[in-house]
């Protein structure tokens, strides 16, 4: 906690989502979103180049960005983030983010997070509230 | 500037559904944890939920015939919108302790919020869905609130 500093980077993972992941994702769910699983469907009908990795499962891909970052020393108090563009099939995904801010008092410290794509575009974007024991 | 949004559509705002109960299992974590690739061994051993389970815990199974052709069920609890693609949104999450297995959870949605955007191809109506997880004894696990966005 006391040598976290704003600015300080979150280690960042890639991600290549392929087909059985996606499946096994949408499954765990339950989700029969055609988009997710017919590629005939999404790319003829809906229009999309592939199929289309499920939004709430790159959310997932921060949560772990931030875990893996606490390594159990802190806990998640909140966590927020959006679906801003679409993501597909084989594309190399990337998740990272920074402190924002950090409060020895309460012992908080904030995070940006982000999925980035091959084009280095932001299209989830995110943020989450930790809470490290009080010193 | 609001086109589709009619008084009878807003007055939805405020409605809840049935609460939803459910048993949380060893294996469905371990399903979850697999799926999303996640590392920390307590997760991927079933020995407690990652903070996104309950949206594989929660997603509604309904009967085949309650899905859209594009393979989508509209929550029986909310009101027909006049567009129909859906398309992900955002969450935000509050969190107050971990899942584990054995834990048997309640969830409870409101519909808190419809409102409309104009989007690059045309409208977009947003809505939010605010819901509250909780133990059985009624301890708050988490609060969560979802926008969607149909086009």
């Amino acid at each position: 906690m006391v040598n976290i500093r704003p600015g300080d980077p979150l280690p960042e993972r890639q991600y290549v989502c392929d087909s059985i992941q996606l499946f096994l994702y949408n499954a765990a769910l339950w989700n029969a979103h055609r988009i997710h699983f017919d590629y005939p469907y999404t790319t003829e009908i809906e229009g999309y180049p592939g199929l289309v990795v499920a939004g709430p499962l790159m959310g997932d891909w921060l949560t772990q960005c931030v875990l893996d970052w606490l390594d159990e020393e802190g806990q998640l108090v909140s966590f927020e983030y959006s679906n801003r563009k679409a993501a597909f099939t084989g594309d190399e995904l990337r998740s990272g983010g920074k402190v924002i801010s950090s409060d020895p008092e309460t012992g908080e410290v904030k995070l940006d997070l982000h999925i980035k794509n091959e084009a280095d575009e932001v299209i989830t974007p995110g943020k989450a509230t930790v809470r490290f024991p009080a010193a | 500037m609001s086109t589709l949004l009619t008084p009878e559509l807003l007055s939805n705002i405020g409605k809840s559904a049935p609460p939803k109960k459910e048993l949380v299992t060893r294996r469905d974590i371990r399903k979850y944890s697999i799926a999303t690739g996640h590392r920390q061994e307590k997760f991927l051993a079933g020995e407690e939920a990652p903070p996104m389970f309950h949206i594989a815990l929660f997603w509604g199974v309904v009967e085949m015939e309650q899905l859209s052709p594009d393979g989508v069920f509209m929550d029986s609890f909310l009101p027909e919108f006049p567009l129909k693609r859906a398309m992900a949104g955002g969450w935000k999450i509050d969190y107050h302790r971990p899942v584990y297995p054995g834990d048997v959870l309640v969830a409870k949605r409101t519909l808190t919020a419809i409102y409309e955007k104009k989007g690059s191809q045309g409208p977009l109506i947003f809505y939010e869905i605010t819901t509250e997880v909780e133990s059985e004894s009624g301890e708050t696990i988490l609060t969560e609130k979802t926008t969607r966005i149909l086009r």
